[in-house]
C-alpha cells in the first residue's frame, strides 16, 4: 500500500444538533464565543477552564503508522518534550513544595501548626489557624458579594445591554482584569481603607486595615473573572431554550433567570471556582489593606491572610521561621490543588450535570 | 381525556410586575456601578500619577542624595524579564500545543498535559515565588536574580501560550491539513508551512496575555528576583541577569507599602495602567484582524 | 366567490378565531411578508405551505409575536385574535403567548426534569400549589399522548427522552399554559416517520380542543392532517382555502405548479 491510511478524529459527536447545552468554558474556552481573544489575566483563567472539556483536538489528522523520515521522528519527540514540560513543572512544584514545607509541619506537629492560634516567630510559636480562618473568611465573603453581582452584570452584558453599551462595559471589565494587583492594593489603601476607617472610628475601634477592606478589594479583583466566565456561559445557552420560555408566556427576565441562568450554571460554577482560587491566592493587594495582624478574624479588625506572611516576613526570616513560611506555602498549595481538582471534575462532567 | 382550555380572557389586561421592575433596576444599577467604578479608578490613577511621570522619572535611577526618584532600572528589569521569559516560553508553549493538537494519540497523555497546564494556570504567584526560590535560587544556585525571575515566570506563562496556540490550531480547518497531506507533504513540513502561519495570531494573542501577566507580577518576583532597582544597569547582559533587581510592580509595592511614598507609587501605577490599556487595545486589534480573515 | 367574500362571511359566522389584515413584515431591508390576509378557524387545523423562504414560518411567528425578539423587524397591518389586535398598545405579550402556544421545529425541552418542563409555564404564571401543578402536569401529558410513557420517570431529565417523546413533551408543555390556539413550526421535520405519525395522530385529537396552525414543507402532511391550507410564495399569500378544495382544484396557477411539483 503506497497511500497511508488516514483517520479523522473529531470530538465526540455532540448529539442532536445544538440540543445539549454545553457549559460555556467547556466548549472552546472563554474566548471562542465571541470569536476574539479576551485580554490579559482574565482570559488566562477563564479559558484555563477550557482545557478540560476538549479531549481531542477538533480537527487533526492522524497520519498513521508507516516509515517516517528522521526529521519527522525528531520533531515528534521535540514537541512531546514541550508538552511534557508543563507536566514536569507540576511534578517538580509538588515535590519541592512538600519537601520545603513538610519538615516544619513535622517538627511543630500538624495539629499545632494548622490549629495553633499564635503566630509569633520570635517565641518560635508557629500556629496558622488565624490566617487560615482569615483567608477562608475573606474568600467566602468576596464570593458572597461578587457572585450575585457578577451574574447580574453578566446577564446585563449577554442579554439586556445594547451592543455598544455592552462593548464599552466589556472593555472596562477586561481592563479591570488586567490591572496589576499592587495597583489594586494602592487603590484599596487610598480609597477603601479611609472609608472603613471612618466606620471603625464611629464604632470606637480605629485600626489600620480590616477584613472588610480585604473582602471589598477581593470582590473588585475577582469580579472580572466571574462576569466574563458567566457571560460566556450565558451566551452559550442555546437560543431555542429562550424561544421556548418566551413562547410559554414568560417575561424576558423570567426566561433569563428561570431557564437561561440555570442552564448556564455549570459554567457559572466554574467561574466561581476560578474566582475562589484567585481570591485565596492573592497576596500583594490584600497585604496593603488587611492590616496583617495574625489574630482570629473579625470583620472590622485587622486580619492576616495565609498569603501575607510570606512576602511580609520573607526578607528577615531564617531557620525554622523560614521553614514555617514554606509550611504556609504548602498549606496554600493543598488548598489550591483541591480547588483545581474540583474545577477539573466540574468541567469534565459539566455537560452531564446540566441535564439532571 | 383532553385538557380543557382554561379560558385566559382578554390579552389587553396588563399584569403588574413590580418585582421585575426592581430587578431591572438592580441590574442596571450594578452594571452602571461597575462602569463608573472602573472609570473612576482609571481617572484617579492617571490624575494622581501622571504629574509624576516626567522624562527624568522614566530615564534615571533613584538618587538618594539629590532626593530624586527614577524608575529606569526597574523599567529595564521589567523588559528583560518579559523578553527572556517569552524567549523560552513561546517555543515550549507552541511546541506543546502542536503536540497536543497534531501528534498526541493517547487520551491519557493529552489529558495529563492539559490537566498540568490547567493546574499551572491556577497556582497563585506567591507559590511560584516559593517554588522559584527553592528550585532556581537555591537548588540551581542562581541566587536571587533576574534570571531566576525569568525562569519562574516562564513556567507561569507557559500555560497561557499553550492554550491560545491550541485554540488557534483548532480553528484551522481539517480540510487544509488534508489538502497539504494529500499533496504528499510530510507532517512537519505541513505544520511549518501551513499550521504555524495560520496560528500566528493565536500565538501573538498568547504573547500579549503573557506580557500582561508578567507586568502585573509582583509576589513571585519579590521572592526570586527581589532586590531594589537603585542603580542604572551596567555590565554585560549576563551580569545584569545574574544580579537581583525589581520590576515596576515590585517597585510600586516597595514604594507604597514599605516606604509609604504614594507619589512615586502612583507614578508607577500610571505607567503600568497605560501599558495595560495599550495591551488591551492591541489584543482587541488582533482579535479584530483575526475575525476579519 | 372571491377570497375577500369568503373571508368576510367566515368572520361574520364567528368560526374564525384569528385573522391577519394587510400584514407586512420587514427584516431590515427585506420585505418578508407582503400584505397577508389570512384567517384561522377554530377547532380546525390550518396548514401553511410553500417553498423555503416563502415567509410561512415568519407569518406563523407574527401570530404570537415571537418576531418581537428579532432585531430590526418592522411590522404593519394587524393580527386580530378574538376581536383584539395582537399588536395593540395595551396588549400583554405574555398573556397573548399563553393563549397562543407554540411548538418549535426541533424539540427544545429545557434541561430540567420532565415534570419541571411541563410545570414551567404554570409556575411562571403564578401557580405554586403542588396538587394543582401535579394535576396540570398529568392532564397535559395525557393530552399530548405521552403520559403512559413517562409517568414513572417524571423526575428524569427531559433530555433523556427520545426525539419524538421530546417533541410530544414540548406539545404537553405548551398545553400546560391552557392555550386556545397552537402554533406548530414544522414540528415533525426533525423526527423519524414513526414519531411523525404519532404527532400527526395527536393533532387530529388536539383539534377538538384547540385551533391549530402548522407550518410544514411536506405537502402530503398538509393534505393528511389539515382542514385548511394557505399557500405562501415569496412573502405573499397566494391562496387560502379548504385543503380538499385546494389540492383538488387550485384557483391559482402558481398553487397548481407547486402542488404538482413543477417547482419547489
Amino acid at each position: 500500500m503506497s497511500r497511508p491510511r488516514r483517520k479523522l478524529h473529531r470530538n465526540r459527536a455532540p448529539g442532536p444538533a445544538g440540543r445539549r447545552a454545553h457549559p460555556a468554558p467547556a466548549s472552546g474556552g472563554g474566548t471562542a464565543g465571541r470569536g476574539g481573544v479576551r485580554p490579559v489575566a482574565l482570559a488566562s483563567q477563564a479559558a484555563g477552564a477550557g482545557r478540560a472539556g476538549t479531549k481531542r483536538p477538533a480537527n487533526s489528522i492522524d497520519t498513521g503508522r508507516w516509515a517516517k523520515p528522521p526529521v519527522e521522528l525528531a520533531m515528534h519527540g521535540l514537541f512531546l518534550l514541550c508538552g511534557l514540560l508543563a507536566v514536569a513543572a507540576v511534578l517538580f512544584m509538588t515535590v519541592y513544595m512538600v519537601a520545603s514545607g513538610g519538615p516544619v509541619i513535622a517538627k511543630v506537629g500538624p495539629g499545632a501548626f494548622l490549629f495553633g492560634r499564635t503566630w509569633d516567630p520570635e517565641k518560635m510559636r508557629f500556629g496558622i489557624l488565624p490566617m487560615i480562618l482569615a483567608s477562608l473568611a475573606a474568600t467566602f465573603g468576596a464570593i458572597l458579594i461578587a457572585l450575585p453581582t457578577g451574574i447580574l452584570a453578566a446577564v446585563f452584558l449577554a442579554k439586556l445591554a445594547p451592543p455598544r453599551v455592552a462593548a464599552v462595559l466589556r472593555a472596562l471589565v477586561d481592563l479591570l482584569a488586567g490591572i496589576p494587583s499592587v495597583v489594586y492594593g494602592l487603590l484599596g489603601a487610598l480609597l477603601i481603607m479611609p472609608l472603613i476607617f471612618r466606620l471603625q472610628t464611629a464604632l470606637g475601634l480605629p485600626t489600620r486595615g480590616s477584613l472588610l477592606a480585604a473582602i471589598l478589594l477581593l470582590v473588585i479583583m475577582i469580579l472580572p473573572t466571574i462576569i466574563s466566565v458567566s457571560e460566556t456561559a450565558i451566551r452559550s445557552v442555546p437560543a431555542p431554550y429562550e424561544d421556548a420560555a418566551l413562547a410559554l408566556g414568560s417575561t424576558r427576565l423570567q426566561s433569563i433567570f428561570k431557564v437561561i441562568v440555570p442552564a448556564a450554571r455549570s459554567g457559572i460554577a466554574a467561574g466561581t471556582v476560578l474566582g475562589t482560587g484567585r481570591a485565596i491566592g492573592e497576596a500583594m493587594a490584600v497585604i496593603m489593606v488587611a492590616g496583617n495582624a495574625a489574630i482570629l478574624p473579625e470583620l472590622l479588625k485587622p486580619v492576616r491572610l495565609l498569603t501575607a506572611s510570606i512576602p511580609l516576613e520573607w526578607a528577615y526570616s531564617g531557620g525554622l521561621h523560614r521553614d514555617a513560611l514554606y509550611g504556609i506555602g504548602l498549606t496554600l498549595f493543598v488548598f489550591i490543588m483541591i480547588i483545581n481538582i474540583v474545577l477539573n471534575r466540574m468541567l469534565k462532567k459539566g455537560g452531564v450535570s446540566l441535564d439532571s | 381525556m383532553t385538557v380543557e382550555p382554561a379560558g385566559i380572557g382578554p390579552i389587553t389586561v396588563k399584569k403588574r410586575r413590580g418585582g421585575e421592575k426592581a430587578l431591572y433596576g438592580l441590574i442596571y444599577l450594578l452594571s452602571a456601578g461597575i462602569l463608573v467604578m472602573v472609570l473612576y479608578f482609571v481617572i484617579y490613577i492617571l490624575i494622581r500619577g501622571v504629574p509624576t511621570v516626567t522624562p527624568a522619572f522614566l530615564t534615571t535611577a533613584p538618587n538618594p542624595i539629590k532626593k530624586t526618584v527614577g524608575i529606569f532600572p526597574s523599567l529595564v528589569n521589567t523588559l528583560y524579564i518579559i523578553l527572556f521569559s517569552l524567549l523560552i516560553s513561546v517555543p515550549f508553549g507552541v511546541g506543546g500545543a502542536i503536540y497536543l493538537n497534531e501528534y498526541a494519540k493517547h487520551r491519557r497523555l493529552t489529558g495529563l498535559i492539559e490537566f498540568a497546564a490547567g493546574v499551572l494556570s491556577g497556582i497563585p504567584s506567591i507559590l511560584y515565588g516559593i517554588f522559584g526560590y527553592v528550585f532556581f535560587c537555591v537548588l540551581l544556585n542562581l541566587k536571587v536574580s533576574l534570571l531566576a525571575g525569568v525562569l519562574t515566570l516562564t513556567i507561569m506563562v507557559l500555560p497561557i501560550i499553550l492554550r491560545t496556540t491550541q485554540e488557534a490550531l483548532r480553528a484551522v480547518p481539517v480540510s487544509y491539513r488534508e489538502g497539504a497531506l494529500g499533496l504528499g507533504a510530510a507532517k512537519w513540513h505541513m505544520i511549518r508551512t501551513l499550521l504555524l502561519p495560520c496560528s500566528l495570531k493565536g500565538v501573538l494573542a498568547g504573547v500579549i496575555l503573557s506580557i500582561g501577566r508578567m507586568i502585573s507580577e509582583s509576589a513571585a518576583l519579590l521572592l526570586v528576583a527581589g532586590g531594589s532597582a537603585m542603580y542604572m544597569p551596567k555590565g554585560s547582559l549576563f551580569d545584569q541577569l545574574a544580579s537581583s533587581g525589581s520590576t515596576l510592580s515590585v517597585e510600586l509595592y516597595r514604594h507604597a507599602y514599605s516606604r509609604g511614598d504614594n507619589e512615586t507609587a502612583f507614578g508607577i501605577a500610571a505607567v503600568l495602567l497605560l501599558i495595560v490599556i495599550a495591551l488591551n487595545l492591541l489584543t482587541r486589534w488582533i482579535a479584530k484582524r483575526l475575525t476579519e480573515n | 366567490m372571491t377570497m375577500e367574500a369568503i373571508r368576510t362571511e367566515a368572520v361574520r359566522a364567528g368560526d374564525v378565531r384569528l385573522y391577519t389584515e394587510d400584514l407586512h413584515l420587514h427584516y431590515g431591508d427585506v420585505h418578508a411578508l407582503k400584505g397577508i390576509n389570512m384567517e384561522i378557524r377554530g377547532h380546525h387545523v390550518t396548514a401553511l405551505i410553500g417553498p423555503s423562504g416563502c415567509g410561512k414560518s415568519t407569518c406563523l411567528k407574527t401570530l404570537n409575536r415571537m418576531n418581537d425578539v428579532v432585531p430590526r423587524v418592522r411590522i404593519t397591518g394587524s393580527v386580530v385574535l378574538d376581536g383584539e389586535d395582537v399588536y395593540g398598545k395595551a396588549v400583554d405579550v405574555t398573556v397573548l403567548r399563553r393563549k397562543v402556544g407554540m411548538v418549535f421545529q426541533a424539540p427544545n425541552p429545557f434541561p430540567m426534569s420532565v415534570y419541571d418542563n411541563i410545570a414551567y409555564g404554570p409556575r411562571v404564571h403564578g401557580i405554586r400549589r403542588r396538587i394543582v401543578l401535579d394535576e396540570i402536569v398529568e392532564r397535559s401529558l395525557v393530552g399530548a399522548a405521552l403520559w403512559d410513557e413517562v409517568k414513572d420517570r417524571l423526575k428524569k431529565p427531559a433530555l433523556s427522552l427520545s426525539g419524538g417523546q421530546q417533541q410530544r413533551l414540548c406539545i404537553a408543555r405548551a398545553l400546560a399554559t391552557g392555550p386556545e390556539v397552537l402554533l406548530m413550526d414544522e414540528p415533525t421535520s426533525a423526527l423519524d416517520p414513526i414519531s411523525t405519525l404519532k404527532i400527526e395522530e395527536l393533532m387530529a385529537q388536539l383539534k377538538r380542543d384547540y385551533s391549530i396552525v402548522i407550518v410544514t414543507h411536506n405537502m402530503q402532511q398538509a393534505a393528511r392532517i389539515s382542514d385548511y391550507t394557505a399557500f405562501f410564495l415569496l412573502g405573499e399569500l397566494v391562496e387560502c382555502d379548504r385543503t380538499d378544495r385546494m389540492f383538488a382544484s387550485p384557483r391559482d396557477r402558481r398553487t397548481e405548479d407547486y402542488i404538482t411539483g413543477r417547482f419547489g
